[in-house]
Order: structure tokens, then sequence, then C-alpha cells
């Protein structure tokens, strides 16, 4: 059945608090998910009291000035800090979005922020991927025709027919759609979820791709492509603003439409 | 730690090559029993107090015969889709999940069945 209580082992119990330096007007409570496997034991929520006269503006620099000067054992990935990487997916506050521009501002009372939902804990903030990141693999993300490539340019599209991969292109994969659907928590295995679907799509409209059907073929599937129940979560929560249920919807309509 | 590959265990043993007959029914049933729903609601709310007689003349209109027979029928086949849903979604046991869709489509199947037969035998005064 589906899971609804935490094993034993997850329980997250109460950690330590890191007081603000003396001095600090201006505060605010960072309550962060840590969990080292190394140690054994169960995860636990830490505060980090910061002083905001003295960090800048968004979630992502507070957490790198924790690492930097309070705790450098406090894991989490980041790379870009502008959001084009997808690196710092993290759930804030209650919501998945990149910490690199969600502003301390924006998020009211103790910001709490924990890894990526329902997905294994690598450490403190990371996540295991790799299934995420297989399933992309299997849609085969990349352009496949039988049709030669023209020897002296480029593959043309129309203006039009281009403009059908805006708001399809933009996906960083990051994996706060994905992980913030409840058909993805209860059926990941199988159910390719919002971002690969979304990615699928962005080649099945592609006017230059020529597999057109085969791509629809391998999603013609109960649990690949049928489990989305249309909760749009995904689209409340994607941090590019996308659509992905929008893009999931096409798939079907296009299912329809070749019977 | 497992030696299967994690593309393996993604495209796992591939497409089942079908469910959008089941997504469409569901959608077509859903509109389908919208003005049905209304239709008999307010067919059974026109009857209440009224003698069998009443309802023996109701139930002597093709039309009206038909009408019930349609709102039963997309009704029970729209349950026993959206069940099959649920169950598919929680139960990840596959024994568990196999005698559930079938128990739950018999029940169904038995329930709408004897509905149906009800009003037709209704419809023929018997």
């Amino acid at each position: 059945m589906a899971e609804f209580k935490l094993p034993a082992n997850s329980v997250v119990k109460k950690g330590k608090t890191w007081p603000a330096p003396k001095g600090a007007t201006r505060t605010r409570n960072f309550r962060i998910y840590r969990y080292d496997p190394d140690t054994g034991s169960n995860p636990r929520w830490d505060n980090f009291e910061v002083d905001l006269d003295d960090c800048a503006p968004m979630v992502l620099d507070a957490l790198i000035k924790i690492k930097n000067e309070v705790d450098p054992s406090l894991t989490f990935r980041r790379s870009c800090r502008e959001g084009i990487c997808g690196s710092c997916a993290m759930n804030i506050g209650g919501t998945n979005t990149l910490a690199c521009i969600k502003a301390i501002e924006d998020v009211e009372g103790d910001i709490t922020i924990s890894p990526l939902p329902h997905m294994e804990v690598v450490k403190d903030l990371v996540p295991d991927l790799t299934h995420f990141y297989a399933q992309y693999a299997s849609v085969q993300p990349w352009m496949q025709t039988d049709t030669v490539a023209p020897q002296d340019r480029e593959r043309l599209q129309s203006p039009e027919d281009r403009k059908k991969l805006d708001g399809l292109y933009e996906c960083i994969l990051c994996a706060s759609c994905s992980t913030s659907c409840p058909s993805y928590w209860w059926n990941g295995d199988r159910y390719l979820g919002p971002a690969t679907l979304l990615q699928a799509y962005r080649w099945v409209i592609d006017s230059r791709d020529e597999a057109t059907g085969d791509r629809l073929d391998n999603l013609e599937d109960p649990f690949k492509l049928y489990r989305c129940h249309t909760i749009m979560n995904c689209t409340n929560t994607c941090p590019k603003g996308l659509n992905p249920a929008q893009a999931i919807g096409s798939l079907k309509q296009m299912m329809l439409e070749r019977r | 730690m497992s030696l299967i590959t994690p593309l393996k265990k993604a495209r796992g043993l591939g497409s089942a090559k079908d469910g959008t007959h089941h997504w469409w029914m569901q959608r077509v049933t859903a509109i389908a029993l919208v003005p049905l729903t209304l239709w008999a609601a307010f067919s059974v709310a026109s009857m209440a107090g009224e003698s069998y007689e009443v309802v023996l003349t109701y139930f002597a209109s093709p039309f009206n015969v038909a009408m019930f027979c349609l709102f039963l029928f997309a009704g029970f086949y729209h349950a026993s889709l959206g069940l099959q849903v649920v169950i598919e979604d929680y139960v990840h046991n596959e024994g568990l999940k196999l005698g559930m869709l079938i128990g739950a489509k018999f029940a169904l199947a038995l329930t709408g069945i004897m509905s149906i037969f009800a009003v037709l035998r209704t419809a023929f005064g018997s």
C-alpha cells in the first residue's frame, strides 16, 4: 500500500539551535532538515538564526552563509545561483522551488527547508535523482529523423513551429514538479512524472522530429502517462512558471487524435 | 546495491500500449452523467410519495426506460473505471491488487446488472 507514515528510522527529531551573532537586530530563523547516513541516527530539524543585515537576499545566500560561517557540514547542491541549472531545488516553506531565486522576504515566519519530497535522501538537502534522470533518458530526449540532414545548413523550422516549443524548452529538469506530484510519490517507479512527460512532449511536437508515432507508442501506458490525474501541483510549484499539466493534457489529446 | 542499471529500471516492462480507452471512457461517462443524473434525480423526485401505478405509467414510456438504463449503465461503468484507478494508485501488492480489481469489477457488474434488470422488469410490468 501507499505509505502514509514515516518508517521509524525516518522520523525527524529535534536538532541543534545555532543562535544569531550578538548584536544582530534583524534575524530570521532557518529550520533545516539534516540527515547524515554515516551516523546511523534519525534525521533532525536544526535551527539557524541568520542576521539578515549581513546576508544577501535569497534563500540560497543564507544557506551558503550558514555553510561558510556556522556549520560546514550542511550539505546541499548549488551551482549557477541564477535559476538556470536546477541544482538547488528543495522544499522551502512547504513548496518545491529553487533556493537561488526564492527571496527570503517572500517566506513568512520560520523558513523551513527540506529536501525534495518523497525521494531517498543522500545527505541533508541532497535527494537521490538517479531514477528521475533515468526516466528522462528513457524518453530519448534528442532529435530522431530518418531524413538525412541538409548538407549545407541546419534543419529548418518555421517561426510558428518554433513557437510550439516555448514554455517547454525552458525546463531545467530541477525535479520540483515531479517530486510535488502525489501520483509520482505513490507510483514514481512506473509513472514518468510531469518533468519527464513535459520533456517527452517537447520532442513529440518538435516539427523537425520524425519519431512522433514511436514516441507516443512508448508513452501509451496506464502507468507511464495515465497516472496523471490532473492534480496540478506540478504547475503550481514550477519555479520557472511552466505548465507541465498542460503538456500532459496535450499528450493525452494526441493519443486520442491518432485512434 | 543493485546491479540493474537505472535505465533498465526506468524502462521497466515497456509500454502496455493501453490506457487511452480507459481515460477517454472515464471522461465520456463523466460528461454523460451530468445530464443523465439531473434527469434521473428529477424523475425520481417527481414520483416521490406516488403509488406504484404511477411508477408503472412512468416506465411504460420507452424513452424513460432507455434514459434510466443509460443512467445506470454510465454510472456503474464510471464507478468501475474510477475504482480501478484508485486501486491501481494505492495498492502496491500485485496479488492483492489483482484480487481487489476483480472483486470491485464483479461487485459493480453484479449491482449494475441487478439495477438495470429491476428497471426492465418494472417496465415490462411483472
